[in-house]
C-alpha cells in the first residue's frame, strides 16, 4: 500500500509535483500515465526517499521510506535513470545491495536467475546491452522479495519476449496481494497489464480509477469491418445510424488481435467521397464503425448478402482514452465553453461528461473530461 | 559474444524464502558491502597497487639520484639530508602518492554519482549518514593498510640506497613517528579527498579541488612574506599534515609534527561535516 499525500516538489522554479495526492492498492497492478514530464519519475524518487519534497508526504505500509530498517526487505523499486556502476559486474552490484540488508548470497543467484542473466552477471555491465541493463534493475527490484514494488517504465529497453515476461512477472506479483506500480509510456502495455490507473499531468492528478473504466468512459467503442464489398456495406451501415471511417493504412490487413495496436480512425482521406470510403471494387476494405454493435453490423451486411473477412468490436485503445485525457490536462486554465461540445452524433459512451474519480480531484476533472473523443468521419 | 538467457517463466515462484533471512541492518552489514563496493571495481584496486608501487619506485629512483650526486651537492644541501634523511625519503615519493589518493578519495563517492549507483545505494539504506560513515571506515582501514605499506616501502627501499650517505634506521629518534605518520598522512588526505568527493560529487570538479588545495595552495602560500605568512602555510591541510613525516622539526615551522597532524584531522573533520550535511539534505 503506497500513501501520496499532497505530495509538491520543485526544482528551481519549475514545479515538478504539485500537490499530489493517490493511493496504490496493494493485489492489483496500479499503471501510472502522464505524458513526458508529467512527473511521474519525480514522484516515485520522492516515494522512494531520493528526493526530498517540499510539501507533503509518502509512506509505504504507513511508514516514510526512511523509516523503513530494510527497505529492499519492503520496497523493490526500477529507477528511470541508470543506477548501475558501469565498472562492476551484475553480481557484485546485486551482492553489496543484498550486503546492506543482510541477504544470504544464495538470493543474488536466485533474481539473477529470474531475470535470466545468470551467464553473463560475473562480467562488467559496461558491455551490457540496454535490455541487460534494464534486467539488472529487475533483479535489483527483486531482490529483497518485496511486498511493494515500483517500477518505472520496466519495459524500456525489452525485447518482446521479455516484455511478456515481465507483463506476466507483474501480473503474477499483484496476484500474490503485492502492491504494484508501474509507469510507462506504452498505453497499450497499460491497457493489458494494469488494472488500476493513476494518470497525472503537469505533476497533478487527472484520473485514478479502474483501468477498464478509464477507457470506457473517455472514448467510443468501435466495430473493426473488413470486407471486399466495404464502400456498399459502409452506405447501408450509415444508412442504419451507425457512423463509418476509414483507419489509416486499410486494407494493409494488420490484424489488431488485441484490440488495441490500432491508432485512431483518421478521417476519410482527401479525395475520397466523404462516406464512402474508396477502394471497393474488389479489395478488401477496413471500415472502422461506431454507433452500432458488431452483431447488429454482421446483421446488416448478412442481410445484404455482404461477404466479411473481419468483424472485430474493439474498445477504444488506451492510448486514445489516455491522449484524450491528458489533452483537457494541458488545456486546463482554458474555459469549458471554449471546447465546443465534442459529443458527436453516433458516440455510444453513455455518460462521457462524468468525471473519473471526481472526488480525487478538486474539482478540476468536469473540465478536463469534457475533452474532446476522437474525431471520427461524419 | 555471450547470449542472455531467457528469464525463467514468470510461473516460477517470485519470492523465494531465501529473502527472508536474519534481520537487523547493523553497521556490519553496512561495512561489508561497502567493502564489496570498493573491491568490485577495478580501477579503485589499480589505483591502490600503483599508489604503493609508483610510490615506492619514485622514492628509489630520486634516493639513486641523491645518492649517486652526492659528490657534486653542496655542502648544505648534504648536512639537510644527512640532518633528516626521512624527510627525504619519504618526502619525494610522498609527493606523487598524495595525488592518487587525492584521486582515489574523490572517485570513491563521486564515482556513485555519476554512475548512478548512488541512487541503488540509497535506497538500500536511506539513511544516508551511517552509509556514508561506513563507506569512509572502510576506506580509512584500506587507505591505512595501503598508506602504512607504501610509507615502510618507501622508507626501507630509500634509507638501503641512501645508507651510505646518509645512515638512518627506525630507532633513531622521531623516525618511527616519521614513517607511521607518513601512513597515517596517507590515510587522512584520503578522506580529506572523500570529503571534497562528497560535497562536489563532480569527479573533475572534485579532482581538481582536491588537488589545488594540497598542492598549489601551500605553494602559494610560500610566497606570503612574514611570520604571518608562515602561519598560513602551516596551517594548510597538507602542509600541516606532512609535518608529521619529518623526524626533526624544522626551525621556522609553527607546529609540531603531531599538531601538525591534528590540524589536518580537523580539516578534514570539518569537511567530513559538511559533507554529511549535504548528504542528508540534497536530492540524490
Ligand atoms: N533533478 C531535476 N532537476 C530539475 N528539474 C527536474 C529534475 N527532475 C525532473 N525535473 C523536471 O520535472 C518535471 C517532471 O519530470 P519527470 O522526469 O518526473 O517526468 P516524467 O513524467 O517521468 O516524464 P517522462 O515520461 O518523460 O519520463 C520535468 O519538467 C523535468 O524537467
Ligand atoms: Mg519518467
Amino acid at each position: 500500500m503506497i500513501e501520496v499525500h499532497n505530495l509538491t516538489k520543485r526544482y528551481g522554479s519549475k514545479l515538478a509535483v504539485d500537490h499530489l495526492s493517490f493511493e496504490v492498492e496493494p493485489g492489483q497492478v496500479t499503471g501510472f500515465l502522464g505524458p513526458n514530464g508529467a512527473g511521474k519519475s519525480t514522484t516515485m524518487r520522492l516515494i522512494l526517499g531520493l528526493d526530498r519534497p517540499q510539501e507533503g508526504r509518502a509512506t509505504i505500509n504507513g511508514k516514510r521510506y526512511a523509516q523503513l530498517s530494510q527497505p529492499l526487505r519492503t520496497v523493490g523499486a526500477l529507477l528511470e535513470a541508470r543506477a548501475l556502476h558501469p565498472g562492476r559486474s551484475a553480481r557484485d552490484h546485486l551482492l553489496y545491495l543484498a550486503q546492506t540488508q543482510g541477504l544470504p548470497r544464495r538470493r543474488v543467484d536466485e533474481v539473477l536467475g529470474l531475470v535470466g542473466l545468470q551467464d553473463v552477471a560475473g562480467k562488467r555491465t559496461k558491455g551490457y546491452s540496454p535490455g541487460m541493463t534494464q534486467r539488472v534493475g529487475i533483479a535489483v527490484a527483486m531482490l529483497g522479495d518485496p511486498e511493494v514494488l515500483l517500477l518505472d517504465e520496466p519495459v524500456n529497453g525489452l525485447d518482446p519476449e521479455g516484455i511478456l515476461w515481465i507483463r506476466n512477472l507483474m501480473k503474477q506479483l499483484a496476484a500474490e496481494g503485492r502492491t504494484v506500480l508501474v509507469s510507462s509510456h506504452l498505453m497499450n502495455e497499460m491497457a493489458v497489464t494494469a488494472d488500476h490507473l493513476i494518470v497525472i499531468g503537469r505533476g497533478r492528478l487527472i484520473a485514478a480509477l479502474p483501468t477498464q473504466e478509464f477507457i470506457e468512459r473517455s472514448a467510443g467503442r468501435s466495430v473493426l469491418v473488413r470486407s471486399p464489398a466495404a464502400a456498399e456495406l459502409a452506405r447501408l451501415i450509415t444508412a442504419r445510424g451507425g457512423t463509418v471511417a476509414m483507419p489509416p493504412g486499410a486494407g494493409a490487413g494488420g490484424p489488431t488481435g488485441n484490440g488495441a495496436a490500432v491508432s485512431p480512425a483518421a478521417e476519410v482521406p482527401a479525395g475520397a467521397g466523404a462516406a464512402v470510403p474508396p477502394g471497393g471494387d474488389g479489395a478488401a476494405g477496413t471500415l472502422s464503425v461506431t454507433g452500432l454493435e458488431a452483431a447488429r453490423v454482421g446483421e446488416i451486411a448478412a442481410e445484404a448478402g455482404i461477404v466479411l473477412h473481419e468483424l472485430t468490436p474493439r474498445l477504444a485503445s488506451l492510448e486514445e482514452a489516455f491522449m484524450e485525457t491528458t489533452a483537457g490536462s494541458l488545456e486546463y486554465g482554458v474555459p469549458a465553453s471554449g471546447m465546443p461540445g465534442q459529443d458527436q452524433q453516433g458516440m455510444p459512451a453513455p455518460d462521457q461528461q462524468g468525471a473519473p474519480a471526481a472526488d480525487q480531484q478538486g474539482g478540476r476533472a468536469p473540465d478536463q473530461q469534457g475533452a474532446p473523443a476522437p474525431e471520427r468521419a461524419p | 559474444m555471450t547470449r542472455v538467457a531467457q528469464p525463467r517463466r514468470a510461473a516460477a515462484p517470485v519470492g523465494r524464502h531465501s529473502a527472508r533471512a536474519a534481520p537487523g541492518a547493523g553497521l556490519g552489514h553496512l561495512l561489508t558491502s561497502e567493502w564489496t563496493k570498493i573491491r568490485s571495481v577495478r580501477s579503485t584496486l589499480w589505483t591502490l597497487i600503483l599508489l604503493v608501487v609508483v610510490t615506492v619506485g619514485f622514492t628509489a629512483l630520486l634516493s639513486l639520484a641523491v645518492a649517486s650526486s652526492w659528490d657534486q651537492a653542496r655542502p648544505g644541501q648534504r648536512a639537510a639530508t644527512a640532518a633528516d634523511p626521512v624527510a627525504t625519503i619519504l618526502g619525494t615519493g610522498i609527493t606523487f602518492g598524495q595525488l592518487l589518493v587525492c584521486v582515489l578519495g574523490v572517485l570513491i563517492v563521486s564515482s556513485e554519482y555519476s554512475t548512478g549507483a548512488i541512487r541503488a545505494s540509497l535506497m538500500a539504506v536511506p539513511r544516508r549518514f551511517p552509509m556514508l560513515a561506513a563507506k569512509a571506515l572502510v576506506f580509512a582501514v584500506i587507505m591505512f593498510v595501503a598508506g602504512e605499506v607504501t610509507a615502510f616501502g618507501s622508507f626501507f627501499a630509500g634509507s638501503a640506497i641512501l645508507h651510505s650517505h646518509a645512515p638512518v634506521a627506525l630507532s633513531d629518534p622521531g623516525v618511527t613517528r616519521s614513517v607511521l605518520g607518513a601512513g597515517l598522512y596517507l590515510t587522512v588526505l584520503g578522506l580529506f579527498a572523500m570529503a571534497i568527493g562528497a560535497i562536489l560529487r563532480h569527479t573533475a570538479g572534485a579532482i581538481s579541488t582536491a588537488i589545488g588545495v594540497v598542492f598549489v595552495l601551500p605553494i602559494i602560500a610560500q610566497f606570503l612574506p612574514g611570520s604571518w605568512g608562515q602561519h598560513i602555510h602551516d596551517y594548510l591541510p597538507s602542509a600541516a599534515g606532512q609535518m608529521i613525516t619529518q623526524a626533526h622539526q624544522s626551525a621556522n615551522q609553527v607546529l609540531t609534527p603531531w599538531q601538525g597532524f591534528a590540524v589536518l584531522c580537523g580539516w578534514t573533520a570539518v569537511l567530513l561535516a559538511v559533507a554529511f550535511y549535504f548528504l542528508q539534505r540534497r536530492d540524490a
